[in-house]
């Protein structure tokens, strides 16, 4: 009976991705016993509880926005960070009014913010109708913006590090006064609320997932398939350029280089490891939001320990090989082989007994 | 009738050849531009179009590799990583652990082909997708480089030197300087082994079972796996090939670079899938052949000569241009697609 | 093994999840037989063929081939090749890309010096199919043919393999009448040079015209093993079905008098409605209550003539009023807020979504008409497919199975049911009776006549023109993507369709 009730568990379909972030703060506990004390210092919280929430939202946002493209489309969008690099350098341009320092704001914060988001929707349907509308696939239409991002975003800024020593643009990267949650954990959960209504509210969930699994079967029940599939794009544009904004609030600065730099692969392992498959069709947004929050906690615990930040990424891949490997359909073949095995010798010894 | 078929014939063969054909016309096309533009500082020289061999050597080499994976619908975004950390293996048992220069080759070898044998593993027998195999792989390759130092190492292992300073000199094309003595062009032996593993390369896609099984599994995997082979191991052998062909092109890497740091060859990848797609080769799989591929280096490697020769464009011009060159053949590729169906 | 078998399958069973697919089968296949593999959809067929081809594992029972003094296992359709075994399937395997030769000889290719000999291999597959008498250039890539010869392509390459077994899974469910006779003369001659062919397919005059030898299986088991002689056709059908077998025939209500219609009754009037390279122009109407039939030969235009209609294609020339009024399609969406319904004949690739569940799948149409801001709520999404899960009589687990776990009647059901759910005017099936089940098949016809009756325009397309006698009023006869006739009341019999569709002759 207690068997059976564990197969249950294990066998929903967030219990990986939960169990996985489980796994990761358990080790905090052995290693690093201060891990989950929070304080509270000028009104505002701290602790590496605190750090990963934080940190952790741009890649929310991200892996959101991720998830739809590769539900939709069956593939990656590896232009995220690019576009956030983009998104970084027209705000602080349109806020410095083109100065690479500014102390004041040359335009409305509002017109920066906006500006910014809408380069991110541009860029995002530019991808949208490579894909949707002439039939490229995902990965090399985006990696032409993958490509070129970078090198906009320098031309933009002129190749230097634009700067906004304004308090007004840091807030969005730091915390509101009064309020002892960062901000860009709040911008996180309000982009998770208002997408989890709309795919509540709307059928938009349906149709995407319709539409990544089978495009044309879709059109002829008259989903419009290619408008799906854009939109998914340009949804992952504007989170893109979101992402990039509170990266560039955090140092309150346009890097070209930096700003978001390898976010897109960290993206498209929060979809991974929240338990989506990358070939498209059924998703789940909580396991890409699960899956975000696991790797900046994996992060943030190798910081913990010392590990130099050059040094990361190899327990990085360690620990991915091993949670994707877990999911694997490979593997999910092996197991059911070994347990008809299993079954098939129990029966046989009832046999011979 | 009879003509009327050989007609479609050739009709079908232009098809398949005409991305390579623009890929090759656009080469010539923009060296010829650069030999105008930049005549008084010898670009039309001899030995400049063998620089743009000589400082890729690395990349075609990797590029090959990468075109076999692609092939079977898969993808290596590792190479770059790879590179970074065959760079610093290298170094650092020539400099720091005094191994000599063959043995630390071997290894180095060797290194690419265990790689290549568990990303190979991880896509073939346990169903995950390539790009986030590679990905991991990427990672961890990288972050290995910076365990093994996080110091830069430079070579000065003088076995390794006499490899990377041996001038091949042709026996045409040379010049006489203002002495009257000529000088003959040259290329380093990096070159030879480039190009040599280039028409394997060719000769094995073309010939052998193997190479048409990697067509067959990027074309359709289920049918492959009905029409009898072993498609899994097709898989496997394709990443194992690729891992050693990564080997291969770090050693000619470091050849050029003579040393070994954390952040070389960052973004190596893109310029080897660039290229590759520059060449006609669909990521898709089942189509794509290695001297296009070549061709696509050249391209990029022309690009950077044009930014260097003219000295006053920034470096990010190169993304820009080669991004609107991939786009150009990208979306050049979909509307052949296109066209194709629609008949 | 017995004296003059090639094959045995002893006890086999195999279990899925929730379904035993095999119970303790057996299957004997003689040298030099023709064998026909009959079934009902989940019958157990398909199983029993993935677990010869290694394509699936069985759990208990062995397999003997002649020849090997052992029980073997094939863990591999490659496996299986090796010691013989080939097959054919209903879709085709055979890679896009590669060249018609290299489809041919893949994996066995002929070598000179260890490299392939491309000239050997483009003159052995050239001779291969002139002797098959197979129309095709060898250099091309395969995706320049069609499906017909494509298939013809794949079990050449069987029979140049020289197997000992060759499987034909349904192989001419997409091959026209000149081409399936085409078959059976290479499936006689291999027959004649002592190959075992197991023979799957839905089509009875079929087996009757080739087969030794019948194998009957009826919910993953056994019901008998038949000379073909021994067991006529209703008797077949009634050990397939497994029940008494109501006569076919009386589907249609055969008192019901030459209907006549008004103006008022017509739903469909298409006038000169075309697109260049696939249906020439042509003139139509359809009214209120009536099934009209479409027929001619594989090819002939009748699929895209109802895509043209339905808007799935858009047509270049003419126009169409729906109910009167003039309908410019641009999508699909706005042939269905017209009250049109189209079941794609391509089930796999345009009818089903395969990963979604049995309800997804139900509700998508409807949903797509409301529009994506108007979700149905879960519990109306759940009330509609139920009662149609009832209604069309679907076998599945629950409504949150996914549709791919169905079998293909079953599928075929929902897809239909989604169709119905939208409320229809006009509901346009393209083969849906296509390699299902014949209790299915007699379900859907009846169900045809049965909308038509309340009302419903219906156009029905099937292969199989008998099925369409029992349920249509009026023929539409295509030939060369060029509508030619239209027939109804006395002409409506075979000899004169068949006349129509041959032409003047």
């Amino acid at each position: 009976m207690k068997a059976i009730n564990i197969k249950k568990i294990t066998s929903q379909r967030l219990f990986l991705p939960i169990f996985c972030l489980a796994l990761v703060l358990l080790v905090n506990i052995i290693t690093t016993p201060n891990f989950f004390q929070i304080s509270v210092r000028d009104g505002v919280l701290y602790g590496y509880m605190v750090d990963i929430i934080n940190r952790a939202s741009e890649l929310v946002i991200l892996a959101i926005g991720m998830t739809l493209v590769v539900s939709a489309s069956a593939g990656t969008d590896i232009s995220v960070g690019a576009i956030m690099a983009v998104s970084a350098a027209v705000c602080c341009n349109i806020l410095t009014g083109g100065e690479r320092a500014a102390t004041e704001l040359a335009a409305p914060l509002i017109i920066g913010l906006l500006a910014a988001l809408a380069v991110g929707v541009l860029i995002g349907c530019f991808n949208g109708f490579l894909v949707a509308k002439l039939n490229i696939q995902p990965m090399v239409a985006t990696l032409i913006m993958f490509t070129a991002g970078r090198g906009i975003a320098q031309l933009i800024t002129d190749g230097q590090i634009t700067y906004v020593r304004v308090d007004k643009y840091k807030l969005l990267g730091s915390s509101l006064p009064g309020i002892p949650v960062p901000t860009p954990f709040i911008v996180a959960m309000i982009v998770v609320v208002v997408t989890s209504l709309v795919l509540k509210k709307t059928a938009l969930g349906l149709y995407i997932q319709s539409v990544g699994i089978n495009k044309r079967a879709s059109r002829l029940v008259g989903i419009k398939s290619v408008q799906i599939m854009f939109l998914t794009y340009a949804i992952c544009g504007l989170c893109s350029g979101l992402a990039g904004l509170i990266a560039s609030s955090r140092i309150y600065s346009a890097d070209a280089n930096n700003i978001g730099l390898n976010m897109e692969l960290d993206a498209i392992l929060a979809v991974a490891i929240g338990g989506n498959s990358l070939g498209g069709g059924k998703f789940s947004i909580a396991g890409s939001v699960i899956g975000a929050y696991t790797i900046q906690a994996l992060t943030t615990t190798l910081y913990a320990m010392h590990v130099s930040s050059d040094q990361v990424p190899v327990y990085k891949a360690i620990v991915v090989v091993i949670i994707v490997a877990l999911q694997s359909p490979g593997l999910a073949k092996f197991r059911k082989s070994l347990a008809q095995k299993r079954e098939q010798n129990a029966k046989l010894g009832k046999g011979a007994a | 009738m009879n003509q009327k078929k050989q007609m479609s014939q050739k009709k079908q063969m232009n098809q398949t050849g005409f991305l390579l054909m623009i890929t090759i016309l656009l080469f010539v096309a923009m060296y010829v531009i650069g030999c105008v533009l930049f005549k008084e500082q010898g670009f039309a020289k001899t030995q400049n179009f063998l620089n743009l061999f000589i400082s890729n050597a690395g990349l075609i080499v990797i590029g090959i590799g990468m075109t076999v994976v692609m092939i079977t619908g898969g993808i290596d975004i590792s190479v770059g990583s790879f590179v970074a950390m065959g760079c610093m293996m290298l170094s650092w048992m020539m400099e720091r652990a005094g191994i000599g220069a063959v043995p630390a080759v071997l290894i180095v070898l060797a290194t690419g082909i265990v790689f290549g044998l568990v990303q190979g593993f991880l896509v073939a027998y346990m169903d995950i997708q390539p790009f986030i195999v590679t990905l991991a792989g990427m990672f961890f390759a990288r972050g290995m480089t910076a365990i093994i130092s996080k110091d830069m190492i430079s070579i000065t292992n003088k076995t390794f030197m006499g490899w990377a300073k041996a001038k091949l000199y042709l026996p045409f094309g040379g010049y006489a300087n203002r002495k009257g003595i000529m000088i003959m062009p040259y290329i380093y032996p990096t070159v030879v082994i480039a190009l040599l593993l280039l028409a394997a390369a060719f000769i094995m896609l073309k010939y052998t079972k193997f190479g048409r099984s990697l067509y067959a599994v990027g074309g359709n995997q289920q049918s492959a796996l009905m029409l009898g082979l072993n498609v899994k191991r097709v898989k496997l052998k394709a990443y194992v090939l690729d891992g050693f062909l990564c080997g291969v092109g770090s050693v000619l890497f470091c050849l050029n670079t003579l040393g070994g740091f954390v952040e070389q060859a960052k973004g190596f990848e893109m310029d080897a899938i660039a290229s590759s797609v520059i060449g006609g080769t669909l990521l898709t799989g089942g189509v794509g052949n290695v001297v296009g591929t070549l061709f696509g280096v050249l391209i990029k490697a022309t690009i950077e000569a044009f930014i260097t020769f003219q000295g006053t464009l920034s470096s990010w011009w190169t993304r820009i241009t080669i991004a609107a060159l991939l786009c150009f053949f990208i979306v050049l590729q979909s509307v052949l697609a296109m066209v194709k169906k629609k008949k | 093994m017995e004296k003059n078998s090639v094959l045995e399958m002893r006890h086999i069973s195999k279990t899925f999840p929730g379904v035993k697919a095999l119970q303790d089968v057996d299957f004997t296949l003689e040298k030099g037989e023709i064998h026909a593999l009959m079934g009902e959809n989940g019958a157990g067929k398909s199983t029993l063929i993935k677990v010869l081809t290694g394509v699936e594992e069985f759990e208990t029972g062995e397999i003997r081939i002649d020849g090997i003094d052992h029980p073997i296992v094939n863990n591999s359709p490659q496996d299986a090749q090796n010691r013989g075994i080939s097959t054919v399937y209903q879709e085709i395997n055979l890679c896009p890309n590669l060249t018609v030769a290299e489809n041919l000889f893949i994996g066995r290719e002929p070598r000179k010096g260890g490299l392939i000999d491309w000239k050997a291999m483009n003159k052995r597959s050239a001779e291969l199919l002139k002797e098959l008498e197979i129309e095709a250039d060898v250099t091309k890539t395969i995706d320049n043919y069609s499906i017909a010869i494509q298939q013809m392509i794949a079990i050449a390459r069987a029979v140049d393999m020289s197997a000992k077994v060759l499987i034909l899974d349904e192989p001419t469910s997409s091959l026209d009448d000149s081409e399936v006779e085409k078959l059976f003369v290479l499936m006689r001659r291999l027959k004649g040079e002592g190959v075992g062919i197991v023979f799957v397919t839905h089509f009875l005059e079929q087996v009757y015209a080739v087969c030794d030898k019948i194998t009957v299986l009826r919910n993953g088991q056994l019901v008998g093993q038949f000379t073909t002689q021994e067991l006529p056709r209703v008797q077949l059908v009634a050990k397939m079905m497994g029940k008494d077998f109501d006569d076919l025939a009386a589907i249609k209500d055969q008192s019901a008098a030459q209907k006549t219609y008004s103006e008022e009754d017509i739903v469909i009037k298409a006038v000169g409605l075309g697109k260049k390279g696939t249906v020439k122009p042509f003139d139509l109407v359809i009214h209120k209550g009536e099934v009209v039939g479409f027929t001619g030969l594989l090819g002939s235009g009748r699929s895209e003539t109802v895509r043209v209609l339905y808007g799935a294609d858009k047509p270049d020339h003419g126009t169409l009023q729906v109910k009167g009024e003039h309908l410019v399609a641009r999508s699909p969406l706005m042939s269905m807020n017209r009250g049109m319904a189209y079941l794609p004949e391509d089930r796999k690739n345009e009818g089903i979504i395969a990963d979604l569940s049995v309800r997804e799948n139900m509700i998508l149409a409807l949903q797509a008409k409301r529009g994506m801001f108007r979700l149905l709520s879960r519990k109306q999404q759940e009330e509609y497919t139920d009662k149609y899960i009832e209604m069309l009589q679907i076998k599945t687990a629950s409504r949150e199975t996914p549709i791919k776990s169905l079998s293909g009647g079953n599928q075929q059901k929902v897809i239909i049911g989604r169709w119905l759910l939208t409320n229809p005017d006009f509901l346009i099936l393209d083969e849906p009776t296509r390699g299902i089940d014949v209790g299915t098949k007699t379900e859907i016809q009846k169900l045809v006549v049965k909308l038509a009756k309340e009302g419903m325009a219906v156009v029905f397309i099937s292969s199989e023109i008998e099925e369409m006698l029992r349920s249509c009023d009026r023929m539409v006869v295509m030939r060369d993507s060029m509508k030619v006739g239209e027939l109804s009341g006395e002409e409506m019999n075979q000899t004169t369709i068949m006349s129509t569709i041959a032409g003047g002759q």
